[in-house]
């Protein structure tokens, strides 16, 4: 089974409709409900990163018995240094967008803890695509 | 102990969502930062926040908190009660600051 979600880029209004989606989906499927607060900490932090700092991006969930794979590929400034945003704490966020609360350089590393994989190419420029694989068994 | 409870021994103000005020509530969390929230909250947690746009409801309901209480007599924006009462989860205020709505909190949680 596959879905896809829409990320619209710099809309703050509708950061989170798209893993609020997903979570829907994957509870409708069954999925074991502490994978699901993982999963669900993961996408948020996926999407808002597309909100936050790319243009638009899509959400795909790939679901089958024994994984749950999601693929969140933007158009955007792109990652210059994959290793150092990955750090807990480094954010370019602007200063509009940490007022709100955001730019804590907390996403990626709550990324990170909340799959089993984690995938992220970036290419300066066009895009960043984030791949995270929760297995299910 | 329910939001209702905690708003009655609080003497909070119910901005939003009182559908929710039979929600269960275990513990709470201080934190402005939304990732913070995100990664370390837990299901049942009473948010304190000084934080009052939409994306807190996002946050609350994602992480099925029971409620989020704005502090410092913070207001919750337009959308942010909409989405609130979409949710069915509470959005409360204090005129209290953060550290001694925390403490009171702390206190009936733990005393159940
Ligand atoms: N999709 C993306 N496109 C471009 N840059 C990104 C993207 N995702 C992350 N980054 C870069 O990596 C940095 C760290 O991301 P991370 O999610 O950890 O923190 P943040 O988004 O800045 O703050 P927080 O997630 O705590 O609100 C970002 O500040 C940004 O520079
Ligand atoms: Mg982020």
């Amino acid at each position: 089974m596959e879905f896809n979600y829409e990320i619209e880029g710099g809309n703050f209004s509708h950061a989170g409709t798209a893993s609020s989606e997903v979570k829907k989906l994957l509870k409708q499927l069954n999925v074991n409900p502490a994978l699901i607060k993982r999963i669900v900490v993961a996408l948020y932090e996926a999407e808002v990163n597309v909100v936050a700092h790319a243009y638009e991006g899509v959400m795909n969930v790939v679901f089958d018995n024994n994984a749950i794979v999601v693929k969140i590929a933007d158009k955007g400034p792109g990652i210059p240094d994959i290793n150092l945003a990955m750090q807990e704490g480094f954010s370019t966020a602007s200063p509009a967008v940490r007022e709100m609360g955001f730019g804590a350089g907390m996403g990626l590393p709550n990324i990170k803890k909340n799959c089993d994989e984690l995938k992220i190419e970036s290419e300066v420029n066009k895009g960043t695509t984030v791949t995270m694989i929760t297995h299910l068994n | 102990m329910k939001v209702k409870d905690i708003v009655e021994k609080l003497q909070l103000t119910v901005c939003s969502g009182a559908a929710g005020l039979e929600r269960e509530v275990k513990g709470g969390y201080v934190s402005d930062l939304l990732s913070d929230v995100m990664g370390n909250a837990n299901e049942g947690n009473v948010w304190l926040t000084l934080q009052t746009h939409k994306n807190i409801m996002a946050i609350a309901s994602l992480k099925e908190l029971a409620a989020v209480i704005l502090v410092k007599g913070y207001q919750p924006e337009e959308d942010t009660r909409n989405e609130s009462e979409t949710e069915g989860i509470p959005v409360l205020s204090t005129s209290l600051p953060t550290f001694e709505i925390a403490g009171a909190l702390f206190e009936i949680l733990k005393n159940g």
